[in-house]
């Protein structure tokens, strides 16, 4: 929080601006949480049963299955390339078969085990919660503490198989009546044990394979499951398997939703709908979704992006405190201090909306705070209304253009949505070839989709949006009764009104995210870039005004380093020391003020010589340049271009 | 067959159970105990029997010792990670766990020995004492005096014990150069046509004659003995298809006699069986389940290698492809194919590069190849050099260099040409124009 109020713009009221920011992140976060454990409902659904019925087999004593008896049933779980959104999957994987299923689950990782004992180990560990000791010289000091705490046990399979049975019989002792009482639940006597891997591609498959021979050795007197989670495709398992030990187990396939499919369904919940009075600019979801899609596929991702909006947004625009719901915003309106209302005056699209006005009004407008606010009231239930207007009608001409052929105006509705935020739509030319195509399609089609669209108009209860219902089902009405050229200008003419950019709205800066610069430079970072900008014009960072120099020029006073650099982007492939070495004298004794000639030089060369070979070594360790071995005295460069 | 295995010093009785446990392995056994003599008498110090997988050497040994009860240890060379559980299960087997708790931290050979020396005085073995390793063939990998050691181990200990060593290679890839005992050798050979039907026949279903299974076994061998002869596989196998074999009995179609009608039905069920469940393209759990629903011809059900599209983001598609490029032409060549100058005319070398795999390169060319493919320009970001190591764990590139060398990494690019040509056609990149080989 002292965070967010250090440097805030506006700083009276940041503690209000604050807590909204917090309230409204930990509802956006929830929702999320939500909606993401209802899209993997399903296949961890599917995976809880496929749990289940392995469990309950192996108690069948019938011919079929005692034949197949040494397989340990594996689940292939396919999820997609974007792997930092899997750790929440596998976490309510575990949570729910902890829950439902076994109270014995372990996940691992891949890099923690890089050696078949320290996979063996960290199974044990997270089933038997004991530490386990490996005979590991590293490791020794923790245990040496450890071992006092814990019983420590020897790390192999037949130890778990040994605490395996006796916490059965336990259970057996301990609950007999609960057995009898309770048949509808799957044997709860013998519960699998599940060994979930997380990242099955990043495994040694040396490990893996002699991991599951083991572990086969021991399927008869222990009930082993195995999880694997995949990032690419099935057909790894055979990449990394051999024969004789994929014959081992008994894959099952389970496919994950697609990580496309998952943020539309999240873009669908969190931005296009009036719930969240937090908006994003069309440039900044323009950032935000070429991250996604051009980049990592990460849906958390994406989510911590429009966190980070979040954040800025309320740390950077004073007037923020009214981005709220339509209650608190009318009362923080009241409370806003002269200097708030100040800058609503110099807001772009307030500035517009004034100029809009009656002289008398605009007088008054600039020079009466009380009535600022009353306006100000009336313009933010006006954004209010905009925003349950416009959701409604975006999704209704989606449903109508986004069967057409070739799709022109985008097959998603978030590109719909990037459209109408950057311009009025219906300027657009692909608005008017989907419009030209509209009017070819076929009448049951055509019918069908306004069908749809009077479906989503339905439950939105402004008025004007009751109107165009009513018009919509009128319409409909005519179609059917094959009555079509008198009907047209209503439907190219119902976006007109609800669609057009959010920028045209007064007072939008209150709601929209617009420095997609910021979080462009936030969340796409690169490094390569500040380092050259800072070697090439030093004047960037360290604001000094002696190193103000024209472009593409270094100041003889810059750092060493810098000159260094400038100097060697000079040369070529292979860079001679001793060149390099003369070239930085010349031009360090220049900026000294010094005749290069005199005798002076030469005493000084030494300190310089010092100099020279710090700022070779920093950029070395900055990776510019690396000492070689096909000439001597000479380093080789490693970037390209310069000059 | 029982004569073979008669030798003095074990029950009659017993020699019999054991010879009927295992069939076709009498040879084998009898040469064994000939070997071990009677229990009381030392044996030879150690051991060696080789074979193919499956092909009875566990089972055999497994067998002997239990039924005639001799003490012993059994030790897979897999689980033993570390040559201190290895130890400690052999301790543990001969003498309780006590002495198993006297192994020090991180024991080695002489701690072992010591160990050994001082239990076995206090209880000295009136009957030889066997440790079993399966899978010694790992032994190799371990310290390089394990082996030499546990070969004379009755010396080093002084008490009767035999080491039994299990392997799938022969003895001569075992020998270390610095000499060392040498075991006696035994070999397994793999079982014939007739000695598998013996076998398999063996596990009859309850509900069934036996000379209906042996018959269905002579099918089942009919059409898998030219693909595979591992008798684990094959009782697999013998298990996932019976009851397909069953189905037209149980309709009372047929009778148990008429083996060529039941052929009829099993055979093109059984070559379907070959190309998928044999290859484990589909468990055998989904496989009962496609024999369940079979007339409702479930199409629905793809084996693990049909699913092999892979959806990346955008860059990292344009990363792989370039990863390819630069796999697969020689590095001279960049300059035609990437400088905007008329291509020369070469000669086609007729899929030389593709042939010889996909050979290393250094970072700054792909990066040189991917921001000349990539359309528009793109900004080095942290985001392209963070998807370069992500495709390295999903292992579609490989590193070729070591882990620590920070400074110009090399790697591979590990896909196959039909998986890259997919990739670019979802990206509209013609890569066949700009493959060397392929001009």
């Amino acid at each position: 929080e002292d965070h967010f109020t250090n440097g805030c713009e506006g700083a009276d009221n940041s503690e209000i601006r604050f807590k909204l920011c917090q309230d409204l992140w930990h509802k956006i976060r929830a929702d999320t949480e939500v909606l993401q454990d209802e899209l993997n409902r399903k296949i961890l659904d599917s995976l809880l049963d496929f749990t289940r019925k392995c469990s309950s087999t192996r108690q069948h004593s019938d011919w079929a299955s005692q034949m197949r008896a040494s397989e340990i049933p594996t689940a292939a779980l396919v999820l997609g390339v974007n792997v930092p959104d899997h750790d929440m999957t596998f976490q309510s994987l575990s949570e729910l078969l902890q829950q439902s299923v076994t109270p014995h689950v372990a996940s691992v990782q891949a890099k923690e085990c890089g050696a078949l004992k320290h996979l063996m180990k960290r199974v044990l560990e997270r089933l038997m919660d004991t530490v386990v000791t490996v005979d590991d010289e590293e490791e020794e000091e923790t245990e040496q503490t450890s071992t006092q705490l814990h019983k420590s046990v020897h790390c192999s399979l037949s130890t778990l198989c040994d605490w395996y049975n006796a916490k059965t019989m336990k259970s057996k002792t301990g609950t007999p009546g609960k057995k009898r009482s309770s048949p509808v639940r799957d044997d709860p006597q013998q519960p699998p044990v599940v060994i979930i891997f997380k990242d099955l591609e990043a495994f040694n498959p040396k490990v893996l394979q002699d991991f599951i021979l083991i572990c086969s050795r021991y399927v008869e007197r222990l009930p082993l499951m195995f999880i694997f989670g995949i990032a690419t495709s099935p057909s790894t398992i055979q990449h990394m398997l051999p024969h004789s030990v994929s014959s081992l187990l008994c894959i099952e396939l389970f496919q994950s939703l697609s990580c496309t499919q998952h943020l539309a369904t999240v873009i669908d919940k969190l931005i296009l709908t009036p719930q969240f009075p937090f908006k994003l600019n069309g440039k900044v979801m323009q950032v935000l979704m070429s991250i996604f899609l051009y980049h990592d596929f990460s849906v958390r991702n994406f989510i911590k992006g429009v966190q980070l909006a979040l954040l800025e947004h309320f740390h950077s625009q004073p007037l923020s405190v009214l981005c709220c719901k339509k209650k608190e915003a009318l009362l923080n309106v009241m409370q806003l201090s002269h200097h708030d209302l100040e800058s609503i005056r110099h807001l772009l699209s307030f500035r517009r909306y004034v100029e809009k006005q009656e002289p008398q009004e605009q007088l008054n407008l600039f020079r009466d705070d009380t009535h600022l606010k009353e306006v100000c009231q009336k313009l933010i239930k006006d954004l209010r209304k905009y925003h349950k207007n416009y959701y409604p009608v975006l999704r209704c001409l989606h449903t109508l253009t986004s069967s057409l052929p070739r799709y022109p105006l985008g097959k998603q509705v978030r590109e719909l949505h990037l459209i109408c935020l950057e311009k009025n739509v219906w300027e657009n030319e692909d608005y008017q070839t989907a419009m030209k195509l509209l009017k070819m399609l076929a009448k049951d089609e055509l019918i069908a989709s306004l069908q749809r669209c009077v479906e989503i108009l339905q439950p939105v209860k402004s008025k004007k949006m009751k109107k165009a219902l009513v018009e919509l089902e009128e319409l409909l009405a005519k179609f059917k009764q094959l009555d079509i050229n008198s009907s047209w200008a209503n439907i190219t003419l119902a976006p007109r009104s609800h669609l057009s950019p959010p920028e045209s709205q007064t007072l939008n800066e209150v709601c929209y995210y617009s420095s997609s610069a910021t979080v462009r430079r936030h969340l796409n970072a690169t490094p390569r870039t500040s380092i050259q900008a800072a070697l090439s014009s030093p004047y960037y960072y360290l604001q000094n005004e002696s190193l103000k120099t024209e472009d593409g020029t270094v100041s003889n006073a810059a750092p060493d380093i810098c000159i260094a650099y400038k100097l060697h982007l000079e040369c070529g492939r292979l860079i001679n020391l001793y060149d390099w070495l003369e070239a930085y004298a010349t031009v360090v004794s220049a900026a000294e003020g010094n005749n290069p000639d005199s005798d002076n030089v030469r005493k000084v060369e030494e300190v310089k010589h010092a100099r020279f070979i710090q700022a070779v070594s920093e950029l070395e360790f900055l990776g510019f340049i690396k000492s070689t071995k096909q000439k001597t005295d000479h380093v080789a460069r490693l970037t390209w271009g310069g000059c | 067959m029982a004569a073979l295995l008669q030798h003095a010093g074990y029950e009659e009785e017993r020699l019999l159970r054991v010879a009927q446990q295992m069939p076709c392995r009498e040879v084998q056994a009898g040469m064994l105990l000939s070997l071990m003599g009677q229990p009381q008498q030392y044996s030879y110090p150690s051991i060696f029997i080789y074979g193919h997988r499956a092909s009875g050497k566990s089972h055999v040994m497994h067998v002997l010792l239990k039924e005639l009860e001799l003490p012993h240890a059994t030790v897979s060379c897999v689980e033993c990670v570390s040559v201190a559980l290895l130890f400690e299960q052999v301790l543990l087997s001969f003498f309780g766990c006590d002495a198993a708790s006297l192994l020090p931290r991180s024991p080695s050979l002489s701690d072992f020995v010591r160990i050994y020396r001082q239990q076995c005085s206090q209880s000295p073995a009136k009957q030889t004492r066997y440790i079993v390793m399966e899978k010694a063939e790992l032994l190799r990998d371990t310290d390089a005096n394990l082996l030499p050691a546990l070969l004379r181990l009755q010396e080093l200990v002084e008490d009767n014990v035999t080491i039994i060593l299990l392997s799938e290679i022969v003895w001569d890839k075992f020998r270390p150069n610095t000499g060392c005992f040498e075991p006696l050798l035994l070999h397994f050979p793999d079982y014939s046509k007739g000695e598998l039907q013996q076998i398999l026949s063996q596990d009859r279903h309850p509900s069934y004659t036996a000379e209906f299974y042996s018959s269905y076994i002579n099918i089942l061998l009919g059409v898998f003995y030219s693909v595979c002869r591992d008798l684990r596989e094959l009782r697999h196998l013998a298990a996932l298809n019976f009851s397909k074999f069953c189905e037209p009995l149980a309709e009372g179609k047929v009778k148990e006699t008429d083996t060529h009608k039941l052929w009829r039905n099993i055979e093109p069920h059984l070559k379907k069986a070959m190309q998928t469940v044999y290859l484990r393209e589909v468990s055998s759990l989904q496989w009962e389940q496609m024999q369940q629903m079979e007339e409702k011809e479930s199409g629905a059900l793809r084996g693990l290698s049909a699913h092999t599209h892979v959806e990346l983001p955008y860059y990292s598609k344009f990363l792989l492809i370039a990863a390819y490029l630069a796999s697969y032409n020689p590095a001279r060549t960049d300059k035609r194919f990437f400088l905007k100058v008329d291509r020369f005319n070469f000669t086609p070398k007729n899929l030389l590069n593709h042939l010889l795999g996909p050979k290393p390169f250094p970072l700054d060319r792909l990066l040189a190849i991917f921001y000349s493919v990539v359309d528009n320009r793109v900004a080095p970001t942290a985001s392209i050099f963070s998807q370069i190591s992500s495709l390295v764990t999903l292992q579609l590139l490989t590193q070729v260099s070591h882990d620590d060398q920070l400074d110009a990494p090399k790697y591979k690019c590990a896909v196959s040409m039909d998986f890259i040509c997919a990739i670019s056609r979802t990206v509209n990149f013609d890569i066949v124009k700009y493959l060397y080989d392929f001009l």
